[in-house]
Protein backbone atom coordinates (compact mmCIF):
# COMPACT_ATOMS: atom_id res chain seq x y z
CA UNK A 1 0.00 0.00 0.00
CA UNK A 2 1.17 3.42 -0.87
CA UNK A 3 1.29 5.21 2.45
CA UNK A 4 1.18 9.17 3.09
CA UNK A 5 4.35 8.15 4.98
CA UNK A 6 5.63 7.16 1.11
CA UNK A 7 4.72 10.61 -0.07
CA UNK A 8 6.28 12.17 2.53
CA UNK A 9 9.59 10.68 2.10
CA UNK A 10 9.62 11.59 -1.55
CA UNK A 11 8.91 15.17 -0.89
CA UNK A 12 11.60 14.95 2.05
CA UNK A 13 14.56 13.89 -0.85
CA UNK A 14 13.22 16.64 -3.07
CA UNK A 15 13.56 19.33 -0.55
CA UNK A 16 16.99 17.83 0.35
CA UNK A 17 17.86 17.84 -3.39
CA UNK A 18 16.92 21.62 -2.98
CA UNK A 19 19.19 22.19 0.20
CA UNK A 20 22.14 20.31 -1.40
CA UNK A 21 21.80 22.11 -4.89
CA UNK A 22 21.06 25.65 -3.08
CA UNK A 23 24.80 25.26 -1.38
CA UNK A 24 26.55 25.53 -4.45
CA UNK A 25 24.40 28.18 -6.36
CA UNK A 26 27.78 31.10 -6.15
CA UNK A 27 25.63 33.63 -7.42
CA UNK A 28 23.43 33.77 -4.96
CA UNK A 29 25.13 35.01 -1.50
CA UNK A 30 22.24 33.84 0.72
CA UNK A 31 22.55 30.12 -0.27
CA UNK A 32 23.83 29.53 3.25
CA UNK A 33 20.18 30.56 4.91
CA UNK A 34 18.42 29.44 1.91
CA UNK A 35 19.73 25.61 2.14
CA UNK A 36 18.99 25.73 6.01
CA UNK A 37 15.86 26.25 5.22
CA UNK A 38 15.07 23.83 2.82
CA UNK A 39 17.54 21.12 5.03
CA UNK A 40 15.24 21.97 7.75
CA UNK A 41 11.95 21.21 6.17
CA UNK A 42 13.73 18.38 4.16
CA UNK A 43 13.97 16.82 7.75
CA UNK A 44 10.59 17.07 8.79
CA UNK A 45 9.29 15.26 5.46
CA UNK A 46 11.86 12.46 5.98
CA UNK A 47 11.99 11.75 10.09
CA UNK A 48 8.85 13.84 11.33
CA UNK A 49 6.82 11.11 11.89
CA UNK A 50 9.82 9.53 13.89
CA UNK A 51 10.69 12.93 16.11
CA UNK A 52 8.81 13.57 19.31
CA UNK A 53 6.78 16.29 19.73
CA UNK A 54 9.12 18.60 21.01
CA UNK A 55 11.80 18.08 17.85
CA UNK A 56 9.00 18.43 15.76
CA UNK A 57 8.22 21.72 17.91
CA UNK A 58 11.64 23.34 17.65
CA UNK A 59 12.11 22.55 14.08
CA UNK A 60 9.08 24.66 13.11
CA UNK A 61 10.46 27.64 15.19
CA UNK A 62 13.39 26.78 14.11
CA UNK A 63 11.68 28.08 10.59
CA UNK A 64 10.09 30.54 11.97
CA UNK A 65 13.29 32.58 13.22
CA UNK A 66 15.14 31.82 9.78
CA UNK A 67 12.11 33.21 7.81
CA UNK A 68 12.37 36.07 10.12
CA UNK A 69 15.71 36.68 9.56
CA UNK A 70 17.29 37.92 6.76
CA UNK A 71 19.49 35.01 5.94
CA UNK A 72 16.62 34.30 3.06
CA UNK A 73 16.50 35.30 -0.50
CA UNK A 74 16.51 34.29 -4.27
CA UNK A 75 19.77 34.67 -6.54
CA UNK A 76 19.25 37.70 -7.90
CA UNK A 77 18.49 38.67 -11.46
CA UNK A 78 17.58 34.66 -12.44
CA UNK A 79 15.42 34.64 -15.37
CA UNK A 80 17.22 32.35 -17.83
CA UNK A 81 17.48 32.61 -21.03
CA UNK A 82 14.27 34.32 -22.72
CA UNK A 83 15.06 33.35 -26.51
CA UNK A 84 16.75 29.72 -25.96
CA UNK A 85 13.14 28.94 -23.85
CA UNK A 86 11.59 30.65 -27.28
CA UNK A 87 13.49 28.59 -29.50
CA UNK A 88 12.87 25.62 -27.57
CA UNK A 89 9.11 26.16 -27.20
CA UNK A 90 8.58 26.10 -31.62
CA UNK A 91 10.68 23.04 -31.24
CA UNK A 92 8.85 20.51 -28.95
CA UNK A 93 5.31 22.91 -29.71
CA UNK A 94 2.11 22.04 -27.82
CA UNK A 95 3.72 18.79 -26.96
CA UNK A 96 4.90 20.55 -24.09
CA UNK A 97 1.61 21.08 -22.38
CA UNK A 98 1.02 17.32 -22.42
CA UNK A 99 3.45 16.37 -19.58
CA UNK A 100 1.88 19.46 -17.79
CA UNK A 101 -1.73 18.39 -17.99
CA UNK A 102 -0.57 14.57 -16.47
CA UNK A 103 0.51 16.00 -13.32
CA UNK A 104 -3.59 17.19 -12.82
CA UNK A 105 -5.10 13.95 -14.97
CA UNK A 106 -2.84 11.50 -13.08
CA UNK A 107 -3.93 13.38 -9.62
CA UNK A 108 -7.57 13.02 -10.50
CA UNK A 109 -7.23 9.96 -12.16
CA UNK A 110 -5.56 8.80 -8.62
CA UNK A 111 -8.10 10.32 -6.45
CA UNK A 112 -11.32 8.67 -8.35
CA UNK A 113 -10.21 5.44 -9.52
CA UNK A 114 -7.23 3.83 -7.67
CA UNK A 115 -9.03 5.32 -4.25
CA UNK A 116 -11.12 2.40 -4.48
CA UNK A 117 -8.40 -0.15 -6.57
CA UNK A 118 -7.13 -3.23 -4.12
CA UNK A 119 -4.15 -5.44 -5.43
CA UNK A 120 -3.52 -9.05 -3.16
CA UNK A 121 -5.96 -7.79 -0.65
CA UNK A 122 -4.90 -4.75 0.35
CA UNK A 123 -5.79 -1.30 -0.92
CA UNK A 124 -2.80 0.57 -3.44
CA UNK A 125 -2.88 3.88 -1.83
CA UNK A 126 -4.36 4.63 1.52
CA UNK A 127 -7.61 5.77 1.08
CA UNK A 128 -8.72 8.51 3.76
CA UNK A 129 -5.45 10.30 1.72
CA UNK A 130 -6.18 9.55 -2.03
CA UNK A 131 -5.69 13.29 -2.99
CA UNK A 132 -2.21 14.40 -1.82
CA UNK A 133 -0.98 10.72 -2.70
CA UNK A 134 -2.04 11.14 -6.07
CA UNK A 135 -0.82 14.45 -6.88
CA UNK A 136 2.65 12.82 -5.46
CA UNK A 137 2.08 10.43 -8.02
CA UNK A 138 0.92 12.87 -11.03
CA UNK A 139 4.26 14.54 -10.16
CA UNK A 140 6.22 10.97 -10.54
CA UNK A 141 4.37 9.84 -13.61
CA UNK A 142 4.70 13.81 -15.76
CA UNK A 143 8.22 13.97 -14.46
CA UNK A 144 9.88 10.29 -15.59
CA UNK A 145 7.19 11.08 -18.64
CA UNK A 146 9.15 14.72 -19.35
CA UNK A 147 12.75 13.24 -18.32
CA UNK A 148 12.27 10.55 -21.09
CA UNK A 149 11.22 12.95 -23.45
CA UNK A 150 13.55 16.22 -23.26
CA UNK A 151 16.28 14.08 -22.05
CA UNK A 152 18.32 16.47 -19.84
CA UNK A 153 21.03 16.25 -17.31
CA UNK A 154 19.53 14.55 -14.52
CA UNK A 155 19.96 17.46 -12.00
CA UNK A 156 17.96 20.17 -14.15
CA UNK A 157 14.46 19.23 -12.70
CA UNK A 158 15.94 20.06 -9.20
CA UNK A 159 17.67 23.03 -10.27
CA UNK A 160 15.26 24.81 -11.57
CA UNK A 161 12.77 23.50 -9.00
CA UNK A 162 15.07 24.78 -6.39
CA UNK A 163 14.89 28.09 -8.19
CA UNK A 164 10.95 28.23 -8.02
CA UNK A 165 11.32 27.31 -4.31
CA UNK A 166 13.98 30.05 -3.54
CA UNK A 167 11.20 32.22 -5.40
CA UNK A 168 8.64 31.84 -2.82
CA UNK A 169 11.09 30.95 -0.05
CA UNK A 170 9.70 31.28 3.84
CA UNK A 171 6.05 31.73 2.66
CA UNK A 172 6.11 28.33 1.33
CA UNK A 173 6.04 27.41 5.08
CA UNK A 174 3.63 29.49 6.13
CA UNK A 175 0.29 27.74 4.91
CA UNK A 176 1.57 24.39 7.37
CA UNK A 177 2.49 27.30 9.69
CA UNK A 178 -0.81 28.66 10.06
CA UNK A 179 -2.58 25.11 9.89
CA UNK A 180 -0.80 24.66 13.51
CA UNK A 181 -1.86 27.79 15.34
CA UNK A 182 -5.00 27.00 14.19
CA UNK A 183 -4.64 23.12 16.18
CA UNK A 184 -3.30 25.78 19.25
CA UNK A 185 -6.28 28.06 18.69
CA UNK A 186 -8.56 24.59 19.52
CA UNK A 187 -6.83 23.85 21.90
CA UNK A 188 -6.72 26.62 24.23
CA UNK A 189 -10.40 27.70 23.29
CA UNK A 190 -10.12 30.70 21.71
CA UNK A 191 -14.03 29.53 19.10
CA UNK A 192 -15.69 29.20 22.55
CA UNK A 193 -14.31 32.85 23.71
CA UNK A 194 -14.96 34.54 20.10
CA UNK A 195 -18.72 33.02 20.26
CA UNK A 196 -19.43 34.37 23.66
CA UNK A 197 -18.05 38.09 23.02
CA UNK A 198 -20.25 37.78 19.88
CA UNK A 199 -23.60 36.55 21.57
CA UNK A 200 -22.91 39.01 25.20
CA UNK A 201 -21.96 42.33 22.55
CA UNK A 202 -23.90 41.97 19.68
CA UNK A 203 -27.48 43.34 19.87
CA UNK A 204 -29.46 39.80 18.00
CA UNK A 205 -33.77 40.99 17.94
CA UNK A 206 -34.15 41.36 14.65
CA UNK A 207 -34.10 38.82 12.22
CA UNK A 208 -32.11 40.56 9.80
CA UNK A 209 -29.45 41.87 12.01
CA UNK A 210 -28.87 38.30 13.58
CA UNK A 211 -28.37 37.02 9.24
CA UNK A 212 -26.15 40.13 8.92
CA UNK A 213 -24.19 39.34 12.13
CA UNK A 214 -23.84 35.34 11.30
CA UNK A 215 -22.60 36.23 7.69
CA UNK A 216 -20.55 39.31 8.39
CA UNK A 217 -19.34 37.28 11.98
CA UNK A 218 -18.33 34.03 9.67
CA UNK A 219 -16.65 36.27 7.29
CA UNK A 220 -14.10 38.02 10.00
CA UNK A 221 -13.66 35.25 11.93
CA UNK A 222 -12.12 33.07 8.89
CA UNK A 223 -10.07 35.67 7.50
CA UNK A 224 -8.46 36.19 11.26
CA UNK A 225 -8.32 32.38 11.57
CA UNK A 226 -7.18 31.72 7.55
CA UNK A 227 -10.13 29.37 7.51
CA UNK A 228 -13.90 28.67 7.37
CA UNK A 229 -13.53 25.26 8.71
CA UNK A 230 -12.17 26.67 12.34
CA UNK A 231 -15.21 30.33 11.99
CA UNK A 232 -18.05 27.92 11.00
CA UNK A 233 -18.47 25.48 14.31
CA UNK A 234 -17.57 29.14 16.60
CA UNK A 235 -20.27 31.62 14.70
CA UNK A 236 -22.93 28.51 14.22
CA UNK A 237 -23.31 27.84 18.13
CA UNK A 238 -23.28 31.13 18.68
CA UNK A 239 -25.50 33.20 16.76
CA UNK A 240 -26.41 30.70 13.59
CA UNK A 241 -28.67 27.75 15.74
CA UNK A 242 -29.72 29.96 18.85
CA UNK A 243 -31.43 32.39 16.72
CA UNK A 244 -31.91 31.79 12.92
CA UNK A 245 -32.70 28.40 13.39
CA UNK A 246 -34.32 27.66 16.95
CA UNK A 247 -35.78 31.81 17.78
CA UNK A 248 -36.51 32.76 14.40
CA UNK A 249 -37.18 29.31 13.03
CA UNK A 250 -35.13 29.20 9.62
CA UNK A 251 -33.69 26.41 7.70
CA UNK A 252 -30.89 25.29 9.29
CA UNK A 253 -29.44 23.92 5.59
CA UNK A 254 -29.85 26.99 4.12
CA UNK A 255 -28.39 28.89 7.26
CA UNK A 256 -25.30 26.48 6.88
CA UNK A 257 -24.84 26.53 3.27
CA UNK A 258 -24.78 30.36 3.01
CA UNK A 259 -23.00 30.99 6.04
CA UNK A 260 -20.05 28.72 4.71
CA UNK A 261 -19.93 30.37 1.53
CA UNK A 262 -19.94 33.86 3.62
CA UNK A 263 -17.02 32.80 5.11
CA UNK A 264 -15.39 31.80 1.89
CA UNK A 265 -15.74 35.30 1.05
CA UNK A 266 -13.37 35.93 4.22
CA UNK A 267 -10.77 33.94 2.66
CA UNK A 268 -10.57 35.77 -0.16
CA UNK A 269 -9.60 39.07 1.61
CA UNK A 270 -7.16 37.42 4.32
CA UNK A 271 -2.83 36.93 4.20
CA UNK A 272 -3.44 34.03 7.12
CA UNK A 273 -5.41 31.66 3.91
CA UNK A 274 -1.96 32.03 2.64
CA UNK A 275 -1.83 29.01 0.19
CA UNK A 276 -4.93 31.02 -1.63
CA UNK A 277 -3.54 34.42 -1.55
CA UNK A 278 0.20 34.49 -0.06
CA UNK A 279 1.99 31.50 -1.91
CA UNK A 280 0.40 32.16 -5.30
CA UNK A 281 1.54 35.81 -5.29
CA UNK A 282 5.30 34.49 -4.48
CA UNK A 283 5.15 31.97 -7.36
CA UNK A 284 3.99 34.55 -9.67
CA UNK A 285 6.54 36.82 -8.95
CA UNK A 286 4.21 39.33 -7.21
CA UNK A 287 6.86 42.54 -5.52
CA UNK A 288 3.68 43.02 -3.67
CA UNK A 289 2.73 40.16 -1.88
CA UNK A 290 -1.12 41.23 -0.96
CA UNK A 291 -1.86 41.43 -4.74
CA UNK A 292 -3.67 38.28 -4.73
CA UNK A 293 -5.54 39.83 -2.13
CA UNK A 294 -6.56 43.48 -3.56
CA UNK A 295 -7.33 41.90 -6.72
CA UNK A 296 -10.24 40.15 -4.85
CA UNK A 297 -11.47 41.76 -2.09
CA UNK A 298 -13.98 43.72 -4.20
CA UNK A 299 -15.62 40.75 -5.48
CA UNK A 300 -15.62 39.57 -1.53
CA UNK A 301 -17.71 42.09 -0.18
CA UNK A 302 -20.18 41.84 -3.23
CA UNK A 303 -20.23 38.42 -2.92
CA UNK A 304 -20.60 38.81 1.06
CA UNK A 305 -23.83 41.10 0.74
CA UNK A 306 -25.33 39.17 -1.84
CA UNK A 307 -24.79 36.03 0.88
CA UNK A 308 -27.03 38.45 3.27
CA UNK A 309 -29.59 39.07 1.36
CA UNK A 310 -30.39 35.40 -0.08
CA UNK A 311 -30.24 34.34 3.56
CA UNK A 312 -32.87 36.94 4.13
CA UNK A 313 -35.06 35.84 1.82
CA UNK A 314 -34.97 32.07 1.34
CA UNK A 315 -34.35 31.01 5.03
CA UNK A 316 -37.52 31.21 6.77
CA UNK A 317 -39.63 30.66 3.40
CA UNK A 318 -37.99 27.25 2.82
CA UNK A 319 -37.57 26.42 6.79
CA UNK A 320 -38.88 22.93 7.04
CA UNK A 321 -40.05 23.19 10.82
CA UNK A 322 -41.72 25.84 12.55
CA UNK A 323 -40.84 26.27 15.87
CA UNK B 1 -10.21 36.45 27.88
CA UNK B 2 -6.89 36.16 27.78
CA UNK B 3 -6.49 33.32 25.24
CA UNK B 4 -7.71 35.52 22.45
CA UNK B 5 -3.89 37.42 23.13
CA UNK B 6 -3.17 35.16 19.99
CA UNK B 7 -5.52 36.90 17.83
CA UNK B 8 -3.96 40.08 19.03
CA UNK B 9 -0.72 39.27 18.33
CA UNK B 10 -1.60 38.15 14.58
CA UNK B 11 -3.18 41.72 13.84
CA UNK B 12 -0.61 43.13 15.15
CA UNK B 13 2.20 41.37 13.31
CA UNK B 14 0.30 42.16 10.22
CA UNK B 15 0.04 45.72 11.07
CA UNK B 16 3.65 46.54 11.58
CA UNK B 17 4.68 44.46 8.08
CA UNK B 18 6.73 41.90 10.59
CA UNK B 19 7.78 38.50 9.20
CA UNK B 20 4.09 35.99 8.77
CA UNK B 21 6.09 32.80 9.66
CA UNK B 22 7.88 34.51 12.71
CA UNK B 23 4.32 36.52 13.53
CA UNK B 24 2.02 32.86 13.51
CA UNK B 25 4.44 30.89 15.41
CA UNK B 26 4.43 34.19 17.82
CA UNK B 27 0.94 33.87 18.19
CA UNK B 28 0.79 30.05 18.52
CA UNK B 29 3.20 30.41 21.48
CA UNK B 30 1.68 33.36 23.62
CA UNK B 31 -2.06 31.47 23.26
CA UNK B 32 -0.79 28.44 24.74
CA UNK B 33 1.08 30.24 27.27
CA UNK B 34 -2.02 32.39 27.82
CA UNK B 35 -4.48 29.52 27.82
CA UNK B 36 -1.98 28.45 31.33
CA UNK B 37 0.43 25.56 29.45
CA UNK B 38 4.05 25.16 30.30
CA UNK B 39 6.11 26.68 27.85
CA UNK B 40 7.67 23.65 26.79
CA UNK B 41 4.14 21.98 26.49
CA UNK B 42 3.33 24.43 23.66
CA UNK B 43 6.48 23.80 21.85
CA UNK B 44 5.44 20.04 21.67
CA UNK B 45 1.39 21.07 20.79
CA UNK B 46 2.65 23.09 17.87
CA UNK B 47 5.34 20.74 16.68
CA UNK B 48 2.92 18.13 16.72
CA UNK B 49 0.38 19.80 14.69
CA UNK B 50 2.99 21.07 12.41
CA UNK B 51 3.85 17.72 11.97
CA UNK B 52 0.26 16.73 11.56
CA UNK B 53 -0.16 19.07 8.85
CA UNK B 54 2.81 18.24 6.44
CA UNK B 55 0.54 17.28 4.00
CA UNK B 56 -0.54 21.36 3.31
CA UNK B 57 3.34 21.50 2.04
CA UNK B 58 3.09 18.80 -0.69
CA UNK B 59 2.09 20.54 -3.14
CA UNK B 60 5.62 21.90 -3.72
CA UNK B 61 6.47 18.40 -5.01
CA UNK B 62 4.97 19.66 -8.54
CA UNK B 63 7.76 22.96 -8.73
CA UNK B 64 10.78 20.25 -10.32
CA UNK B 65 8.16 19.35 -13.40
CA UNK B 66 7.09 22.97 -13.87
CA UNK B 67 10.62 24.18 -13.89
CA UNK B 68 12.03 22.01 -16.17
CA UNK B 69 8.97 22.15 -18.55
CA UNK B 70 9.11 26.26 -18.14
CA UNK B 71 13.03 25.84 -18.81
CA UNK B 72 11.48 23.94 -22.08
CA UNK B 73 9.37 26.62 -23.24
CA UNK B 74 6.53 25.99 -21.46
CA UNK B 75 5.72 29.84 -20.73
CA UNK B 76 5.96 30.55 -24.32
CA UNK B 77 4.28 28.17 -25.87
CA UNK B 78 1.60 29.05 -23.84
CA UNK B 79 1.64 32.53 -25.05
CA UNK B 80 2.56 31.46 -28.75
CA UNK B 81 -0.74 29.41 -28.17
CA UNK B 82 -2.84 32.55 -27.17
CA UNK B 83 -0.81 35.14 -29.42
CA UNK B 84 -2.53 33.39 -32.31
CA UNK B 85 -6.27 33.08 -31.30
CA UNK B 86 -7.93 36.83 -32.21
CA UNK B 87 -10.82 36.79 -30.04
CA UNK B 88 -8.74 36.30 -27.08
CA UNK B 89 -8.64 39.15 -24.26
CA UNK B 90 -7.41 39.04 -20.26
CA UNK B 91 -10.82 39.08 -19.16
CA UNK B 92 -12.67 36.64 -21.39
CA UNK B 93 -9.62 33.92 -21.04
CA UNK B 94 -9.67 34.38 -17.04
CA UNK B 95 -13.48 34.24 -17.17
CA UNK B 96 -13.35 31.02 -18.86
CA UNK B 97 -10.80 29.74 -16.43
CA UNK B 98 -13.21 30.97 -13.69
CA UNK B 99 -16.15 29.02 -15.13
CA UNK B 100 -14.29 25.59 -16.03
CA UNK B 101 -12.68 25.74 -12.93
CA UNK B 102 -16.05 26.29 -11.22
CA UNK B 103 -17.73 23.62 -13.26
CA UNK B 104 -14.61 21.09 -12.12
CA UNK B 105 -14.86 22.18 -8.94
CA UNK B 106 -18.32 21.15 -8.46
CA UNK B 107 -17.91 17.81 -9.68
CA UNK B 108 -15.70 17.13 -7.08
CA UNK B 109 -12.52 17.40 -9.30
CA UNK B 110 -10.98 19.78 -7.54
CA UNK B 111 -7.75 18.52 -8.74
CA UNK B 112 -7.70 20.31 -11.79
CA UNK B 113 -6.38 23.50 -11.31
CA UNK B 114 -4.03 25.31 -8.52
CA UNK B 115 -1.38 28.05 -8.63
CA UNK B 116 1.86 25.59 -9.07
CA UNK B 117 -0.08 23.41 -11.59
CA UNK B 118 -2.16 25.57 -13.65
CA UNK B 119 -2.11 29.24 -13.24
CA UNK B 120 1.70 29.94 -12.86
CA UNK B 121 2.69 27.80 -15.79
CA UNK B 122 -0.29 28.09 -18.04
CA UNK B 123 -2.94 30.51 -17.25
CA UNK B 124 -0.81 33.63 -15.67
CA UNK B 125 1.25 33.62 -18.72
CA UNK B 126 -1.93 33.22 -21.49
CA UNK B 127 -3.69 36.10 -19.84
CA UNK B 128 -0.29 37.90 -20.31
CA UNK B 129 0.05 37.42 -24.15
CA UNK B 130 -3.50 38.29 -24.35
CA UNK B 131 -3.03 41.55 -22.66
CA UNK B 132 -0.20 42.46 -25.23
CA UNK B 133 -2.37 41.82 -27.86
CA UNK B 134 -5.20 43.97 -26.53
CA UNK B 135 -3.36 46.80 -25.01
CA UNK B 136 -0.62 47.37 -27.64
CA UNK B 137 1.94 47.82 -25.46
CA UNK B 138 1.39 46.24 -21.52
CA UNK B 139 2.93 48.25 -18.67
CA UNK B 140 4.65 46.57 -15.43
CA UNK B 141 1.32 47.61 -13.35
CA UNK B 142 -1.24 46.17 -16.19
CA UNK B 143 1.23 42.75 -16.32
CA UNK B 144 1.33 41.93 -12.46
CA UNK B 145 -2.63 43.31 -12.42
CA UNK B 146 -3.25 40.47 -14.90
CA UNK B 147 -1.28 37.68 -12.64
CA UNK B 148 -2.61 38.29 -10.00
CA UNK B 149 -6.40 38.40 -11.47
CA UNK B 150 -5.68 34.92 -12.96
CA UNK B 151 -4.93 33.40 -9.19
CA UNK B 152 -7.66 35.52 -7.90
CA UNK B 153 -10.13 33.46 -10.71
CA UNK B 154 -8.59 29.91 -9.72
CA UNK B 155 -9.66 30.64 -6.11
CA UNK B 156 -13.10 32.21 -6.49
CA UNK B 157 -13.80 29.38 -9.06
CA UNK B 158 -12.27 26.61 -6.10
CA UNK B 159 -14.26 27.97 -3.39
CA UNK B 160 -17.80 28.74 -5.28
CA UNK B 161 -17.51 25.54 -7.30
CA UNK B 162 -16.53 22.96 -4.90
CA UNK B 163 -19.27 23.48 -2.54
CA UNK B 164 -21.77 22.10 -5.12
CA UNK B 165 -20.34 18.85 -4.65
CA UNK B 166 -22.03 16.55 -2.21
CA UNK B 167 -18.99 14.99 -0.74
CA UNK B 168 -16.72 17.99 -0.39
CA UNK B 169 -15.18 17.87 2.77
CA UNK B 170 -17.11 21.64 4.18
CA UNK B 171 -20.32 19.85 3.72
CA UNK B 172 -19.27 16.81 5.50
CA UNK B 173 -18.20 19.13 8.91
CA UNK B 174 -21.05 20.77 7.98
CA UNK B 175 -23.72 18.04 8.46
CA UNK B 176 -21.25 16.50 11.69
CA UNK B 177 -21.31 19.53 13.60
CA UNK B 178 -24.92 19.76 13.28
CA UNK B 179 -25.76 16.25 13.70
CA UNK B 180 -23.85 16.93 17.36
CA UNK B 181 -25.78 20.17 18.21
CA UNK B 182 -29.04 17.79 17.31
CA UNK B 183 -30.47 19.12 13.61
CA UNK B 184 -30.55 16.29 10.89
CA UNK B 185 -29.74 18.37 7.57
CA UNK B 186 -29.38 16.51 4.12
CA UNK B 187 -25.76 17.09 2.10
CA UNK B 188 -27.92 17.30 -1.09
CA UNK B 189 -29.78 20.51 0.67
CA UNK B 190 -26.39 22.00 1.52
CA UNK B 191 -25.44 21.32 -2.29
CA UNK B 192 -28.29 22.97 -4.04
CA UNK B 193 -28.36 25.79 -1.46
CA UNK B 194 -24.83 26.56 -2.56
CA UNK B 195 -25.94 27.04 -6.11
CA UNK B 196 -27.46 30.72 -6.04
CA UNK B 197 -24.21 31.84 -4.43
CA UNK B 198 -21.70 30.06 -7.03
CA UNK B 199 -23.90 31.69 -9.88
CA UNK B 200 -23.26 35.18 -8.14
CA UNK B 201 -19.58 34.27 -7.81
CA UNK B 202 -19.62 33.80 -11.31
CA UNK B 203 -21.67 36.99 -12.81
CA UNK B 204 -19.95 39.01 -10.22
CA UNK B 205 -16.01 38.42 -10.47
CA UNK B 206 -16.96 37.29 -14.52
CA UNK B 207 -18.29 40.92 -14.82
CA UNK B 208 -15.03 42.74 -12.62
CA UNK B 209 -12.57 40.48 -14.76
CA UNK B 210 -14.61 41.76 -18.18
CA UNK B 211 -14.24 45.23 -17.15
CA UNK B 212 -10.66 45.55 -16.48
CA UNK B 213 -10.75 44.24 -20.54
CA UNK B 214 -12.80 47.31 -21.21
CA UNK B 215 -10.31 49.37 -19.19
CA UNK B 216 -7.82 48.05 -21.03
CA UNK B 217 -8.85 48.84 -24.43
CA UNK B 218 -10.11 52.47 -22.78
CA UNK B 219 -6.01 53.17 -21.78
CA UNK B 220 -4.67 51.60 -25.31
CA UNK B 221 -7.35 54.28 -27.03
CA UNK B 222 -6.24 57.50 -24.94
CA UNK B 223 -2.46 56.66 -25.33
CA UNK B 224 -3.29 56.03 -29.03
CA UNK B 225 -4.57 59.58 -29.11
CA UNK B 226 -8.03 58.01 -30.72
CA UNK B 227 -11.69 59.31 -29.94
CA UNK B 228 -12.41 58.59 -26.02
CA UNK B 229 -16.32 58.09 -25.51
Amino acid sequence: MITLEDAYIFAGLVFAAFAGLGLSDRSNPRRLGNSLFWALVAVSFLFGSRLGNLENGTIALALAILGASRLLGPAPGDGGDRGERARSAARFGNWLFVPALLVPFTALVGSIGLKNLVVAGQPLIEPRQATVISLALGVLVAGIAAMAWLRPRPVVPFEEGRRLMDAIGWAAVLPQMLASLGALFALAGVGREVGRLVADYVPLTHPLTVIAAYCFGMAVFTAIMGNAFAAFPVMTAAIGLPLIVHKFGGSPAIMSALGMLSGFCGTLTTPMAANFNIVPAALLELPDRNAVIKAQWPTAVLLLACNVFLMYVLVFRFAAHRP
Amino acid sequence: MLVLSGILVVIAGFIVRANPLFVVATAALVTGLAAGMHPLDVIAAFGKAFNENRYVSLVFLVLPVIGLLERYGLQERARMLIARLRVASPGRLLVAYLALRQAFASVGLTAIGGHAQMVRPLIAPMAEAAGERVSGHLDEYARLRIRALAASADNVGAFFGEDIFVAVSSILLIKGFLQQSGVSVQPLDLSLWAIPTAFLALAIHGARLLLFDRKMALERRRREGGPTR
